[in-house]
């Protein structure tokens, strides 16, 4: 991915920085500049809201053939993961087996890194999720 | 709005066709579906061409006007229409509502694409394109995994199982083994394909359609005119689109595909019919999962259904329904922007009575379904025999 496109949303993307509609209080992540449904209402009423970065398994599955920037990393699991704020997203779920997760298992997200462009090239690094169990 | 018939089909083998280019795919099936149609070239108004991404997969953009020109039509007006794995069905879109509105009475509209000039890594990397890059495939996921999601979200909700994804691509195969036009048309078998190789847990290689090359072409004409040209017409009753979010992780119910339903509903609603009303139907089985959530959303069986339903047989030919008649994009092939197109081929086929040993008995009415990412655009057009 280009510098810039990844660069325009660092903050999001290391902080789980989303919005929250200040016309209906709905949180969003990524963040997005109405509210689908308050629409023009909502507009320049997005709020900032960091996400407090803990949330639960909704599907998951184990990714046998990655796109080549993720190939060291193969096997792994991804999954989405409904956050406690209500918001959904995507990422690696890690330090554990496949045929350990489940639907509903908690997990809390942190930063990783995500890939990098070449030996020197730019690191991208992004949430990814553990389980909160094996934390504690 | 004028009544709409297709009058002329063609198109292309599909598969690896190492020695046939992007304009050669189309011009082959464009002329095809002329020949079909006993239509002359000048009396073409305009073209569009369902193409996914000829930018990335050849470096090629502005491809409606290069196959028009190479066709020796480049006076008409083209254009390409892109909307991911719908971008065939959307093109035909277009060209029904040209011609519905009046607007032009002879429109050619064809789908192609090349993909087996980038190897597969790379192909499968832009066919994660229509996903949303930012916030999906940047995170690690791929296409294939974003629809293992969803089916493991489908077994999670409703017990659906890996065999009865399974017997979704051996119904497919068996049907592709009628279909001389197919990628690979023999039969295969339910422990073949549960054998294979794992993709995206629960999703193994033969879960999952093929990268192909490959066009299709149909040429519409307003139903008033249909008696001036030589082909057989099969009437396009309706239309219907529907939009969902780019990223999957966005749905609330990851097991139903809404846009779908939401173009099902459209179609159904203009052509005054029931979902129970459609004979056969080619739906877009990017995976086999996807056939799944398909034949539910689009009204065919209730919600957590299809599986059981695949496996007792009720969607084999001429049985309680046939889908995916042509081997689908499983077992026909799926060369991205033609598929939409290559769905409707099957469908002019079926209400022809003219898709040899696999007929469907007696057809009124035929339906495609055609979706575009992991499902965020859908559309579906109903068609009937023509009396």
């Amino acid at each position: 991915m280009a510098i810039p496109r990844f660069w325009r949303e660092i903050r999001q993307r290391y902080k789980g920085i989303g919005v929250e509609c200040k016309n209906c209080g709905e949180i969003f992540f990524p963040p997005r500049d109405i509210c689908p449904e308050c629409r023009r209402e909502s507009y320049q009423k997005m709020e900032e809201y960091e996400l407090k970065g803990t949330g639960e398994v909704v599907t998951y599955t184990k990714v046998y053939e990655p796109h080549p920037e993720f190939k060291d990393l193969s096997p792994y699991v991804m999954a989405i993961i409904e956050m406690d704020e209500g918001v959904r997203v995507t990422g690696h779920l890690v330090d554990i087996d496949y045929e350990q997760v489940e639907r509903g298992m908690k997990v809390e997200a942190s930063m990783r890194k995500l890939g990098q462009d070449s030996p020197e090239g730019l690191i991208y690094y992004g949430y990814k999720f553990w389980p909160l169990d094996n934390n504690e | 709005m004028r009544d709409v018939v297709i009058i002329g089909i063609g198109e292309t083998e599909f598969g690896e066709l190492w020695d046939k280019s992007l304009r050669e795919i189309g011009i082959e099936a464009g002329l095809k579906a002329l020949q079909d149609g006993g239509v002359r070239g000048e009396e073409v108004d305009r073209m569009y061409i369902g193409n996914m991404s000829a930018g990335k997969l050849i470096d090629q953009e502005h491809v409606a006007p290069l196959i028009a020109d190479y066709a020796g039509l480049s006076h008409i007006p083209s254009t390409r229409v892109e909307s991911g794995g719908a971008s065939g069905g959307m093109a035909l879109s277009e060209a029904y509502k040209t011609v519905a509105s009046g607007m032009d009475d002879i429109v050619v509209v064809g789908g192609a694409e090349k993909m087996t000039d980038v190897g597969e890594e790379e192909a499968k990397k832009i066919l994660s394109s229509t996903a949303d890059q930012e916030w999906e495939i940047v995170f690690g996921a791929t296409f294939d995994s974003l629809y293992a999601m969803m089916a493991r979200y489908h077994m999670d909700e409703y017990g659906t199982t890996r065999e009865q994804l399974a017997e979704v691509a051996v119904k497919n195969h068996s049907n592709a083994s009628k279909n001389p036009m197919a990628q690979f048309p023999r039969e295969t078998n339910k422990d073949f394909v549960m054998g294979a190789p794992m993709v995206s847990e629960p999703l193994g290689m033969f879960d999952c359609a093929p990268l192909s090359d490959g066009g299709a072409a149909l040429v519409l004409c307003p139903a008033e005119r249909a008696d001036e040209f030589e082909g057989q017409p099969v009437e396009i009753v309706s239309m219907g689109e529907g939009g969902d979010t780019i990223a999957v992780h966005e749905r609330e119910d990851i097991g139903t595909l809404k846009a779908t339903k939401r173009a099902a509903k459209k179609a159904y609603e203009r052509a005054d019919i029931t979902a129970e009303d459609i004979d056969f139907a080619e739906v877009h089985d990017n995976f086999t999962i996807t056939e799944i959530m398909a034949i539910e959303d689009l009204g065919f069986f209730d919600k957590g259904e299809g599986g059981p339903a695949t496996e007792e047989g009720r969607t084999r030919l001429n049985s309680e329904i046939s889908i995916n008649t042509s081997g689908g994009l499983k077992a026909k092939g799926r060369p991205v922007g033609a598929v939409g197109i290559s769905q409707a081929v099957e469908a002019v086929e079926q209400l022809r009575e003219d898709a040899g040993d696999r007929q469907v008995e007696d057809p009124e009415y035929g339906l495609t379904h055609n979706m575009g990412g992991t499902g965020a655009s859908a559309v579906v057009h109903i068609f009937r025999r023509w009396s």
